[in-house]
């Protein structure tokens, strides 16, 4: 689930907020946006790939996570790294293996 | 098989509802791949297009967080034939030929698009591209890129309640709610496509909480038929704590008991029962042991998104043992939805087609899994045909369709029947759920835990039908995907009960063979009163038995 929206790297710019097909975030004007609705996260992760800044950290777990922090500094941006976007970067779609693994379990 | 609500119970739209009021030839319910498809599709035909999605069009839906294998297959005659045959009877041969042969030719043109349009499908060493599988968050970037390079208007975060209809009864657009702006909206269209995917019932499978039946509820309410509701009990394979449904790695697992020794029989396909099985009493661990350094090294760029959990949690997935669970994931992966009446993806009611998941695919593989690639391949293919469909009945309608006396179809949860107080939809939720996900009740069913649940599925429909209407059009949303579960899980086990053997997913404990006489489609409907018909499989299918296996 989203657990951090990481104040020293927003930027305010709400992409998360549209982006997020569940409909978490709330704007709040001249801050971060807030996770108003954490109970509708469907843990998809797509919000960590649309945030330029990468400010946004998903847990893996479906459930919430017990009070306390995150070591979460090395894993902020990891998927969007894996995926190949942002800026100077290219999508690693091109690298996609599938078609090998997949003519393995016919 | 009219809509059980009555149409002297629907209300008329009048010019004071809705902030917002757009007017369109054809109205797409649903932006993922389906609907990107299909308003594309329209709009390349000439419409005015508007795409409603409840979500945001390039994150909503199963593919976009997921990606997806895609049934991509050379015009080679041999290659096509041993395509077709690979799950025909797996899926009990419920598939049709016909539309198997329309969907692997669309499918090759419209990969071909997607390469012209710029989709980075990978090389081989031959230099040849490789266009068997899509990469979820890219591909259905570039979707919505294409759709509003297509000029159609996209409404994000703006679910549809309920469909509108003209004193005819044919299908002119929906109303619903812009759940950001806190408005509501109404758009009157010549035609409408759902395009809003399974169900998947919240069980928090990949990508899928968006996925509860809502355009199948809306269609119902209007007098559609569904198709194959029996074959809706596919359940997704993925780590016990995580989302992370992607099934395919786990042909290189083994299935551990908690003390280490390894299940017998246990594996991610026909080894699947015996999971579920054990899962009933135990935990089950696996572990990708079975994945040699090449396999390892290309899954990594197969799937970024399966390693995110492990990675996450500091588990390296190919030595240690971690724990799994199956999230239901219902019609999604399951094959069941609106039934189709012709190959434009109309549905049996008029002005109203259907595309995707929304949509039944026994078409193209019967009762067996539509789950990865012959989703993806029905999903553009399908998506493609409903938007030209949808498309070419609203000029055939003309203008003069729009500018009529429309009513609003919806009724639970939308509608003043009396009640006192609206439902209180989590907890309708959560007596759905308890129902259709124990795999007791729904992996292998039988006739007597069918009878018990449909009682009370069937008890709590009659409350939810007898509450007053939610109390604001943002409260609509989740009351509206409460009705849909609900009503999907009756037409679900109604064709379950009328199903007496065992034929794709659908599986009877107390008739565990298949019976070639009942080698039919199951059409379903209706939400008072729940119908079930059988519809004889089109001769041309029947004229090919024996050959395709």
């Amino acid at each position: 689930m989203i657990e951090i929206v990481d104040a020293a790297r927003c930027t305010g710019c709400n992409i998360c907020v549209r982006a997020c097909p569940t409909n978490v975030f709330d704007i709040v004007p001249g801050s971060p946006p807030r996770i108003a609705r954490q109970g509708d996260c469907q843990t998809c992760f797509m919000c960590e790939l649309y945030c330029p800044e990468d400010a946004l950290f998903v847990a893996p777990q479906v459930a919430p996570a017990p009070p306390g922090g995150f070591d979460d500094g090395p894993l902020l941006g990891n998927y969007r790294r894996a995926v190949g976007w942002g800026r100077e970067r290219q999508s690693t779609a091109s690298q996609d293996a599938s078609y090998e693994l997949l003519t393995r379990t016919h | 098989m009219t809509d059980n609500a009555g149409k002297n119970q629907r209300p008329p739209v009048t010019a004071a509802d809705g902030a917002v009021q757009y007017e369109a030839d054809v109205l797409v319910i649903g932006g993922g791949p389906a609907g990107a498809w299909a308003a594309i599709s329209a709009a390349a035909n000439g419409a005015r297009v508007v795409l409603a999605d409840k979500g945001f069009c390039g994150t909503s839906g199963a593919t976009a967080p997921a990606g997806t294998a895609l049934w991509y297959v050379p015009p080679d005659e041999d290659a096509r034939d041993r395509a077709k045959a690979s799950r025909f009877t797996l899926g009990g041969e419920l598939a049709e030929p016909a539309w198997m042969d329309r969907v692997l030719e669309q499918t090759w043109t419209n990969a071909q698009q997607l390469a012209e349009w710029g989709y980075p499908f990978p090389i081989d060493e031959s230099g040849e591209q490789r266009r068997t599988s899509l990469q979820g968050p890219e591909y259905m970037r570039l979707m919505r890129k294409r759709v509003r390079e297509a000029k159609v208007r996209i409404l994000d975060h703006s679910p549809a309640l309920e469909l509108l209809v003209d004193e005819q009864g044919a299908v002119a657009g929906a109303a619903g709610v812009d759940r950001q702006a806190d408005e509501t909206w109404v758009v009157r269209a010549g035609a409408v496509v759902i395009a809003t995917g399974g169900c998947a019932f919240l069980s928090n499978a990949l990508g899928c909480n968006v996925l509860t039946g809502d355009g199948q509820l809306m269609a119902a309410e209007v007098g559609a038929a569904l198709s194959g509701m029996e074959f809706s009990n596919a359940y997704g394979l993925g780590p016990a704590f995580s989302s992370v449904t992607k099934s395919l790695f786990y042909k290189w697992a083994t299935f551990y008991y908690q003390d280490g020794s390894a299940i017998p029989g246990a594996g991610s396909a026909q080894g699947r029962g015996v999971i579920a099985r054990t899962l009933q009493s135990q935990p089950v661990l696996a572990c990708l042991d079975r994945a040699d350094e090449q396999i390892q090294a290309w899954m990594r760029t197969a799937q970024p998104n399966f390693f995110l959990p492990f990675d996450r949690l500091g588990i390296d997935p190919f030595k240690q043992h971690f724990p799994v669970t199956l999230r239901l994931e219902g019609t999604v992966r399951g094959t069941g939805g609106l039934h189709l009446v012709d190959q434009t993806c109309a549905t049996s009611v008029e002005g109203l087609y259907a595309a995707g998941d929304a949509a039944t695919r026994e078409l193209i593989c019967g009762g067996f899994t539509g789950g990865g690639s012959h989703n993806a391949a029905w999903a553009m293919s399908s998506g493609f045909w409903a938007g030209a469909g949808a498309a070419g009945y609203a000029r055939s309608r003309g203008r003069a369709g729009l500018r009529g006396r429309l009513l609003r179809a919806g009724g639970a949860g939308l509608r003043d029947t009396g009640g006192s107080a609206p439902y209180d939809s989590d907890a309708v939720i959560r007596s759905v759920q308890q129902e259709v996900f124990p795999t007791q009740r729904n992996w292998t069913r039988q006739a007597d835990l069918l009878d018990d649940s449909l009682a009370r599925l069937d008890a709590l429909w009659h409350r939810v039908r007898g509450a007053a209407p939610a109390r604001s059009a943002l409260a609509a949303v989740r009351a509206r995907e409460a009705a849909a579960m609900l009503a999907t899980s009756r037409w679900m086990y109604r064709s379950a009960q009328q199903r007496t053997e065992t034929r794709g997913m659908h599986r009877r404990h107390e008739h565990a063979a298949l019976d070639p006489a009942q080698r039919h489609r199951l059409l379903s409907g209706g939400l008072d009163e729940v119908w079930i018909d059988r519809l004889a499989l089109s001769s041309a299918t029947v004229r090919t038995e024996g050959v395709t296996t």
